[in-house]
């Protein structure tokens, strides 16, 4: 299974957001656009970091906001939002976070592949810093190997 | 030999480790099953574990094990993957 489509109202370039819960709303919001989740599922994404913690952000810069699959999961979904100033999500080593990539799974076992994918994107060191300085959501799609829409 | 790596929910997160974890075990030619598993899961999924990987956000939640605990900053760098489960393995 390759990656989830990231269509472009799944990208947010340059966000203004104030804290780490704003943060994985702006996320949130481009799952519900793309008609990935419904708002719930921002809420339950939030919920998860404030059960387990900041663990989350999975390298430097990085944040993989997700939660489990349920009714408000649509259907398989990617999303990127690049910050204009990074927030700290509480991680000791990898804050501050300036991109968050969102996902949304139906399921639990067929995830597995498409995350593969997501390790093959960013195995390159140099993808979050690109990520982070991309001007548009063409160039975004791109750096994910993605056809650009 | 059998290796779990955690996170809150044992998907997303925990996928992705295991996929830069088993790179890491090819290149140091190591067979070992990599289980993920979930902060719920962990006890039971590490009862006959050598090595649980995860963050330094979620070790405390591990509890007692006898597996060695490493933590992990960066779940997509193969070489420190590689560099930690060296030391820890003994290879």
């Amino acid at each position: 299974m390759p990656l989830p489509q990231l269509p472009l109202d799944a990208i947010t370039i340059g966000a203004h957001v104030d804290d780490w819960p704003a943060a994985i709303t702006a996320a949130g919001d481009a799952l519900v656009r793309s008609g990935a989740a419904t708002s719930a599922y921002t809420d339950r994404m939030i919920a998860m970091i404030r059960e387990f913690g900041a663990y989350i952000v999975i390298a430097p810069g990085l944040a993989l906001a997700h939660a489990r699959p349920g009714e408000d999961v649509l259907s398989d979904g990617l999303c990127v939002v690049t910050l204009a100033e990074p927030v700290a999500f509480g991680h000791p080593h990898n804050d501050p976070v300036s991109v968050i990539v969102g996902l949304a799974v139906t399921g639990a076992e067929d995830h597995l592949q498409f995350v593969a994918e997501l390790a093959n994107v960013f195995n390159d060191p140099e993808v979050i810093p690109a990520l982070a300085g991309a001007t548009t959501a063409e160039f975004v799609q791109h750096l994910f190997g993605q056809p650009v829409s | 030999m059998k290796i779990v790596v955690m996170c809150g929910i044992g998907l997303g997160t925990s996928a992705i480790l295991k996929v830069t974890a088993e790179r890491a075990l090819e290149r140091l030619d190591i067979d070992a099953k990599v289980q993920a598993t979930d902060v719920a899961g962990v006890r039971a999924a590490a009862a006959d574990a050598q090595v649980i990987l995860t963050s330094s956000e979620l070790v405390d939640s591990i509890g007692t094990t006898n597996a060695d605990v490493i933590v992990i900053n960066n779940y997509f760098d193969v070489d420190e993957l590689e560099a930690k489960l060296e030391i820890a393995l003994g290879s």
